[in-house]
């Protein structure tokens, strides 16, 4: 053949070159192995973590929120289940007509349904739509019925905040609402919990112990595919609940409490003279704190904000009243304490005292004749108080009212409303109003007007430390196991004042108070037992200020001083008019006050009760006091009963 | 004369004993593992693709088989005559074809849509190596010869630019001068057309479609923006990578079957194998494949025509380039371009194309002792 010598060249050289192209298939085959094996075997960890984080999505659920207790284990601020109807719109054939027949069977309105779709065009089709956070019986029930054509609404349990006794502790736990972003700013634990929807402390203890109640988030972690859809669940992490609180408040007399401010604006506090427990706090007016947990409704929210009487105002912790004849046994003790008067000490009261230029007034026109300082206290006698602050000057009576408690927190920063109040001294009046002091203003703070400024617990305080002997105690609203029982704290009382050398003061010095230091706040124990006898007249003598509101069963007698506060200067044309309260405007009334300890044979209890604009502390505020011994005493033997059962749990 | 030409002195059982069987099952290995592959693209569930899948599986393969009973003579008596007619149907394409994601590459045949650029790739090698049969080697080189073959692989690959679909481009533009370099065409001529592509590189660039640029500035830094255009690159790796020694399993790839995998039907159906089962099963894949490569290439060998030869040759180089190209998008070596994997990747006219390609290779190693005139 022609081509043969040249075919095989042909084939020699295709061979060739075959070999030559056979050779660098060889090196990049090799080369696509190496790649293989830096992607599979080098880099796998990388490339598995990369996958898990891709496949992988955490939802956490919001934490199961800590519990409040009063002092007898019940709940007074739970978990309860609650009914919502959940709806998913991906899964839902007709969505617009599903959601016609929910509007007609939950009786929605138009506005609420704007705010669904609204909300529904807001969020992927495979998220949950909440169509209702809170159905009620009916509407669940209901909807189950009609479930059979409602395909895709789900009705489901949630866990949401009940506060059973409703406006009964509003004032001291505060309500719980969605997060906002000050909340979430303010607190890194809220910051780490974080989900939507999350519910934490608004004001009141909830928002103070925030951190123990929060709890930690459940977890659920999805396999999700690329377009972040929930494929399953692969693992569940259960968080834990928050801590529970236990209060030493009993709500047997926080409700009579509220019971008797009805209506009203004001405030009752009841203490433990021994523990400082803090039995009953009630301001009043107060909300329903349950209408806050789902968003409250412009319409609730406007009837509770423009409400005169002020709910949103806790009185007993934040509403400052001239404490008015409540300070008197301040002043008289005080004047005792540093040997101004002797319980001999007479004033002659002719209804007023003129003094540099200015008159002073009694509050009884006609005088009180000749008092000593029992009758004075009695009777509230003003002249017998202007006549010894007089003498006493303010700076030592503010050394003496200080002391009990007032012109501080009674609640060291529980509470972050709480208010300091003022008693007032010279250099107070120096240093915040740049003016010198006036004798005339030595005499008005002597029957508890003019500067000073007292909170009801502060004035609650102020009962129970004399009422326990004058002992400095410590009030404190969260119950722990670890109390002491007040038979304790009478014993270290009793080896305090026994142990106490008569130098008074000394030791408050060198010893920084500590709790378990009830250290004395007299020099003489007979001044305050004075004090006592006299507050004991008061209630229980005749022409006593409160005697109508006495109680003589020696089990519940009580010893108690009131006190009327004015709001308004009283000018000379008022005086002249005598008008009764109900004649004058509710807002130019005086406060009403009482504060009061009990029994008096062995003491146990004190209270104040401030009654805004309600005329005299005898005719408003001291019946309510009578009320409430009787079941704080009633109470007492159940209470006690609860502290021994305690002691031996320990 | 027609008959006596392709008059083969081999009986039925001769042919059949001829046949390469290891070559056989490496391509029926592939059938399979592409099925499970599929099943597992879709969920696990026996849906549209695996079944499409299989269905053309068996018929291409029962083709390829009939098809391996013809004389190696036919296909070179016809080789022009099929190139032309490819060509045809791809410039049918180009003109009147069916569009799909912005490019115009598919005949409508009623009950499968033929994809001829496709096809293009093996008629191409065929063409050609009719065409180099009778050429001898001293003047192969000759300008007039050259220009023939240059005009031979131009005219495809113009049609397919326009269609537009670059990476079938390549891979034709491949196939015609891998054939060219068999035949003996002067190394220098490669080394003159390399230097002068490389410095025409700015002008050819400025060519290319925007997404074209995009994919190659993704190539060479896919973080640029890993949602957007580095996605499927990145995901892709995360697949291969996460694989492992073993592998995830067979349907327990989660890159694949979350989604999170672009095109895992077709040209990213190698991430999922490699996923499911592993850099061992990826290597065993491979391994199939260079049997495969291995056994077309010994029947060149053996061959005794040149045009078996330079066929054999030609079409392994082809496979060997579709799957490097193919691989090492999917492993980030080389930019993304649309390029299946033999056999593997879902769809029809590449499956058959390759089946028609491997027919001739078995036809040739049936005749190997057939010369050619």
């Amino acid at each position: 053949m022609l081509g043969e010598d040249f075919g095989v060249k042909k084939i020699h050289s295709i061979n060739r070159r075959m070999f030559i192209i056979g050779t660098a298939k060889f090196v990049i085959f090799t080369g696509i192995i190496a790649r293989l094996f830096s992607l599979q075997i080098t880099n796998n960890k990388k490339y598995s973590t990369l996958s898990d984080k891709n496949r992988l999505r955490e939802w956490r659920l919001p934490p199961i929120r800590g519990e409040f207790l009063d002092y007898f284990d019940n709940v007074i601020a739970g978990n309860v289940k609650v009914y919502q109807l959940h709806v998913v719109p991906e899964e839902v054939e007709n969505f617009k007509n599903l959601m016609l027949r929910l509007k007609q069977i939950l009786n929605l309105s138009n506005n609420e349904f704007a705010k669904i779709i609204k909300k529904k065009n807001e969020q992927k089709s495979w998220e949950t739509l909440i169509v209702s956070k809170n159905l009620s019986w009916e509407q669940f029930t209901k909807i189950n019925y009609f479930l059979y054509d409602l395909v895709g609404a789900k009705p489901v349990m949630s866990v949401s905040r009940n506060y059973p006794f409703n406006e009964n502790y509003t004032h001291v736990l505060g309500y719980v609402s969605s997060a906002n972003e000050q909340d979430i700013l303010n607190n890194s634990l809220i910051k780490k919990n974080h989900v939507p929807g999350l519910k934490v402390g608004k004001i009141g203890l909830e928002k103070a112990y925030e951190n123990q109640l929060l709890g930690t988030n459940s977890v659920q972690r999805y396999e999700v595919n690329a377009y972040g859809k929930r494929v399953n669940q692969v693992d569940f992490i259960d968080g834990l609940k928050g801590d529970t609180i236990k209060l030493t408040i009993d709500t047997e007399i926080q409700q009579k409490c509220s019971e008797l401010l009805k209506g009203k604006a004001g405030s009752v506090s009841v203490m433990d003279i021994y523990t400082g427990d803090i039995i009953a706090m009630q301001s009043s007016p107060s909300f329903d704190p349950n209408l806050f947990l789902f968003g409250i409704s412009q319409d609730d929210w406007q009837l509770i904000r423009n409400n005169p009487l002020k709910p949103l105002i806790n009185k007993t912790l934040s509403g400052l009243y001239s404490p008015g004849s409540t300070f008197k046994p301040m002043v008289a003790l005080s004047a005792l304490e540093n040997k101004i008067i002797s319980k001999d000490f007479k004033v002659n009261c002719k209804g007023k005292i003129e003094l540099y230029g200015q008159t002073f007034h009694c509050w009884k026109e006609k005088g009180h004749g000749v008092v000593d300082l029992k009758s004075a206290m009695k009777q509230s006698c003003d002249t017998y108080f202007y006549e010894i602050s007089r003498k006493l000057g303010v700076d030592r009576l503010r050394k003496t009212a200080t002391k009990f408690g007032l012109g501080d927190k009674v609640l060291n920063n529980v509470y972050d409303i709480e208010k300091k109040g003022l008693v007032p001294n010279t250099s107070w009046k120096k240093n915040n109003l740049g003016k010198a002091w006036v004798l005339g203003e030595t005499l008005i703070t002597g029957i508890g007007q003019g500067y000073t400024q007292t909170t009801p617990l502060q004035l609650c305080l102020m009962t129970a430390q004399l009422a326990n002997g004058g002992f400095k105690i410590y009030p404190k609203i969260i119950a722990d196991k670890n109390d002491k029982t007040a038979d304790e704290i009478k014993a270290l009382i009793n080896k305090d004042s026994k142990n106490s050398n008569s130098k008074e003061d000394s030791h408050n010095f060198l010893k920084p108070s500590t709790k378990d230091s009830h250290e004395k706040l007299f020099s003489n124990p007979e001044n305050i037992k004075l004090v006592k006898e006299a507050m004991f007249a008061s209630t229980n003598e005749v022409r006593g200020t409160s005697y109508s509101s006495r109680i003589e069963d020696p089990k519940y007698q009580f010893a108690g001083k009131t006190g009327t506060s004015q709001v308004k200067r009283i000018s000379k044309r008022d005086r002249e008019l005598n008008l009764k309260t109900l004649e004058i405007p509710y807002n130019d009334r005086d406060h009403a006050l009482y504060v009061a300890f009990g029994p008096y044979k062995k003491p146990r209890y004190a209270l104040s009760v401030v009654i805004e604009h309600g005329g005299s502390g005898s005719s408003t505020a001291a019946p309510i006091a009578k009320e409430l011994f009787k079941v704080i005493i009633d109470r007492h033997e159940l209470r006690e009963k609860i502290k021994k059962q305690k002691s031996i749990n320990i | 004369m027609l008959y006596s030409s392709f008059n083969n002195q081999l009986t039925f059982f001769q042919k059949i004993k001829n046949f390469d069987y290891t070559l056989l099952i490496c391509i029926i290995l592939l059938g399979i593992i592409s099925s499970f592959s599929m099943y597992s693209t879709d969920g696990g569930e026996f849906l549209l693709h695996t079944k499409s899948h299989m269905s053309k599986f068996v018929i291409f393969f029962s083709l390829m088989i009939f098809l391996s009973f013809l004389n190696i003579k036919i296909w070179h008596y016809f080789g022009y005559l099929f190139y032309i007619f490819i060509l045809f149907l791809l410039l049918w394409a180009t003109l009147y074809g069916v569009k799909a994601s912005g490019s115009q590459r598919w005949i409508d045949l009623y009950f499968v849509n033929l994809q001829p650029s496709e096809l293009m790739k093996v008629a191409i090698i065929v063409c050609l190596a009719k065409y180099y049969h009778r050429i001898q080697l001293n003047q192969i080189n000759n300008l007039q010869h050259i220009f023939s073959a240059l005009i031979i692989i131009a005219l495809p690959i113009v049609m397919v630019i326009t269609q537009p679909d670059l990476g079938t481009s390549i891979l034709i533009a491949f196939s015609g001068l891998i054939v060219m370099w068999f035949a003996g065409l002067n190394i220098k001529y490669f080394i003159y057309s390399f230097i002068i592509s490389l410095t025409s590189l700015p002008f050819i660039i400025s060519f290319l479609k925007p997404y074209q640029k995009l994919r190659i500035l993704t190539f060479l830094n896919p973080d640029r923006d890993p949602l957007g255009a580095g996605y499927q690159i990145i995901q892709s790796k995360i697949a291969v990578g996460s694989g492992g020694l073993t592998g995830k399993g067979f349907l327990k790839g989660t890159q694949s079957y979350l989604e999170f995998l672009p095109e895992k039907h077709t040209d990213f159906i190698f991430t999922l194998f490699a996923e499911e089962y592993g850099f061992l099963g990826s290597l065993g894949l491979l391994l199939i494949y260079i049997v495969i490569i291995y056994r077309i290439i010994k029947i060149g060998l053996i061959s005794r025509s040149y045009f078996s030869k330079l066929f054999c040759f030609g079409f392994a180089s082809a496979i060997f380039f579709y799957i490097v190209v193919n691989m090492s998008m999917v492993l980030g070596l080389l930019p993304i371009v649309g390029s299946p994997l033999p056999i593997m990747s879902y769809g029809g006219s590449s499956m058959l194309a390759t089946m028609i390609g491997f027919s001739i290779v078995m036809s040739a190693g049936i005749n190997h002792k057939q010369l050619i005139a």
